[in-house]
């Protein structure tokens, strides 16, 4: 493990040097709070902040996405044939994620990039981005990360981890990817590794020592699936809910998409959008059947497939790194922690 | 707000008990600062979980919807009013519900709130006319109505219009309130600048539809923005498409909008969608004298013909 420090004095100008070989993205504050966005010349990223409002999982797989394109005109070579949009890819980075969302792309990698499937999308997006986190010292009530597989100094999903020190910055090298970008910038990667990781080591405890809300899971794995899907709770838990697209969009580990084609003119483009089990037409079939017709059967969806079925299926926890994002933002309040503690507890 | 409380729990208890609904529905208390749940009780032990205070901005005439059984439902003045317009356009009838009126003395901004502060907010409590804003290392006191929902800051209809009992004395209502300021400055922009400014209020907007989902007037089983067949409205996130969707939205909500900021509040942009939806209350107003949700006895003006409506065509 090597630990290198960046004094603060100079991270504005290493950083402009790092985007000669990457394109940065970083947290900044748009109006009242924080999103995630490409840093052009002279833009630095904001870490005044908690975390985003809505996650950077969009940078990798943005809402909307040009898959392919083509052109209706028949006196055109090729018409009416699809075929692959330019996209840029060229190296990334993201400079300021925060653990638990990187380590959100490793639950949706399950999805996106298997031994049999690989969505050429979003696995050359994640491989071409490279991942420097900042530790989150200051977590909020509304995190449960420590809980929900991760935690606010957690390195997997990241390729370098920040931490603030107040004058200055270690950065950890967790992968090769990391250490690349510390060389691309300039910094020295000679430093005395032993005190700067009990340093680290001594916040980080102190930052899991933070974080006051947790969930538990232990008993879900053993549970039977039918018996949760029948359980008696679901129409209470999902009584307040207006079946909006918040929770799922604003989720790191939501992958849901629709895929739609979109004509201007005679030029069109095959896109896709993300999508939302919260939605009726999620599971609208062609022949007007609705399988999942009722606000109950959707809330159930949602919470049975980020606690259970991913749990059946990959046998590797949560789909949910517990960023809190659907807690602080859900218009009703429906609370991921209490409808996971009901789940867990079901049947005791 | 205790008065309130226990005089809701009261009614609950006794309507419960009596079997004269099956179910009342109000508020539960929430599990982060600021917000409450939507809940429904059906058991008379249950009525405990019943609360009021100045985070219960969502419109609960919303949770009627063509239901079938008899209902107990807290409701504040504007929710009282949108039960009225339900009970017009056929959503819920009148002899299955026992409206619970609660005179309201309106409900505090969370956007508003959370964006004054740059640190966390662990608590917000409440005490007559005072909201209290805490942090690991700060308090803030603010007067109620320094904070209030700006809906309700201009409301003049805080008192229910239609109950069958009250969980407390009639309020004083507002008066000499300018409820337009706002349209104004924006039917005054050159056409430009107004769409510059539709443009960038819509800029974060997600598409979530959080705020057509929490409107009770947005019932179409589907919605113009969710048909296939034709398929009116594009589906990213393109600005136009979004534009549609608002202005459409805000059209299709005209002379039936109590503006009870349900809507503003569910976004989580923090994006003002009432600019919208405003603007048309206030033409209704203007050229017809209408108030939506105020009488059981007319018809709301965009589905009746008079001959002397005004021609507003230009
Ligand atoms: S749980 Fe909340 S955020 Fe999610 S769909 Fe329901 S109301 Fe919207
Ligand atoms: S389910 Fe909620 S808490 Fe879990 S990762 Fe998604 S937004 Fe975060
Ligand atoms: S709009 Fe009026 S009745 Fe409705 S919550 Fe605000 S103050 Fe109360
Ligand atoms: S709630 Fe806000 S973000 Fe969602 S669709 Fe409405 S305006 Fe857009």
């Amino acid at each position: 493990m090597k630990v290198v420090k960046i004094d603060k004095r100079n991270w504005a100008g290493k950083l402009e040097k790092l985007k000669e070989s990457y394109r940065l993205f970083g947290p900044v504050k748009d109006n009242e709070f924080h999103i995630f966005e490409r840093l052009d010349k002279g833009e630095l990223p904001d870490f005044n902040y908690f975390n985003t409002r809505l996650s950077p999982k969009s940078i990798i797989y943005p809402q909307s996405e040009t898959m392919l394109e083509f052109s209706l005109d028949k006196s055109k070579e090729n018409h009416h044939i699809l075929k692959e949009t330019d996209t840029d890819c060229s190296p990334r980075a993201v400079i300021g994620i925060r653990p638990c969302d990187a380590a959100a792309f490793l639950l949706v990698k399950r999805n996106f990039d298997t031994a049999e499937h690989k969505d050429p999308y979003w696995v050359k997006a994640y491989e071409t981005t490279t991942f420097v986190g900042l530790a989150c010292n200051n977590p909020q009530a509304t995190c449960f990360c420590t809980s929900a597989g991760c935690g606010p100094f957690y390195e997997e999903g990241l390729d370098l981890l920040l931490v603030d020190m107040e004058d200055h910055y270690f950065a950890k090298i967790i992968t090769s990817k990391g250490e690349n970008l510390l060389e691309a910038a300039g910094w020295n990667t000679g430093t005395d590794a032993d005190p700067a990781g009990k340093q680290i080591k001594t916040m980080k405890q102190e930052a899991e020592a933070k974080i006051t809300s947790s969930i538990t899971t232990d008993k879900l794995k053993d549970k039977t699936t039918t018996d949760l899907f029948d359980a008696p709770f679901w129409e209470e838990v999902a009584f307040a809910c207006i079946n909006c697209g918040t929770c799922t969009y604003v989720c790191p580990t939501c992958w849901c998409f629709d895929i739609q084609d979109e004509v201007n003119g005679y030029s069109g483009i095959r896109m896709r959008n993300w999508d939302s089990c919260m939605f009726p037409l999620f599971t609208l079939h062609g022949s007007g059947h609705n399988p999942r017709s009722t606000n109950m059967q959707r809330v159930r969806q949602r919470f049975m497939h980020k606690l259970k079925y991913y749990m059946d299926k990959y046998d590797n926890g949560i789909q949910c790194v517990g960023c809190g994002r659907c807690i602080r933002l859900c218009p009703v309040n429906i609370d991921i922690r209490k409808v996971c503690d009901l789940m867990n507890s079901y049947g005791d | 707000m205790l008065g309130y409380i226990t005089k809701i729990r009261e009614i609950s208890e006794r309507l419960l008990k009596e079997g004269k609904v099956d179910m009342v529905i109000g508020f539960r208390k929430g599990t982060v600062p600021m917000m409450n749940e939507p809940c429904v009780v059906k058991n008379p032990e249950n009525v405990k979980e019943l609360v009021w205070d100045s985070n219960c901005g969502i419109n609960l005439a919303n949770y009627l919807t063509d239901r079938k059984e008899k209902i107990g439902v807290v409701a504040k003045g504007c929710d009282s009013r949108n039960i009225v317009t339900h009970l017009i356009e056929n959503k819920i009838k009148r002899d299955q519900l026992f409206i619970i009126g609660v005179p309201c003395k309106g409900m505090i901004d969370r956007h508003k709130i959370t964006s004054m502060f740059a640190k966390e907010i662990k608590e917000v409590v409440e005490e007559e006319n005072r909201i209290i804003v805490r942090g690991d290392d700060y308090e803030k006191i603010f007067k109620k109505a320094e904070v209030l929902q700006e809906n309700c800051a201009i409301c003049i209809h805080r008192n229910p219009v239609i109950y069958d009992e009250l969980a407390a004395d009639l309020v004083e209502e507002q008066k000499d309130v300018d409820r337009y300021e706002d349209v104004r400055r924006i039917e005054a922009m050159p056409a430009e600048k107004k769409g510059n400014y539709f443009d960038n209020l819509l800029s974060a907007c997600i598409r979530c539809y959080a705020c057509r989902n929490a409107c009770p007037l947005c019932y179409c089983l589907t919605c113009f923005v969710d048909e296939s067949r034709p398929q009116w409205v594009g589906k990213s996130i393109n600005p136009t498409d979004i534009r549609t969707f608002h202005f459409l939205r805000a059209y299709h909500c005209a002379g039936r909008c109590t503006d009870c900021g349900a809507c503003e509040r569910a976004c989580p942009m923090g994006i003002k969608v009432r600019e919208f939806t405003k603007k048309l209350e206030k033409d209704c107003f203007e050229l017809y004298g209408w108030e939506a949700g105020m009488s059981l006895d007319e018809r709301p003006p965009l589905d009746t013909y008079r001959p002397d409506d005004p021609d507003f065509i230009k």
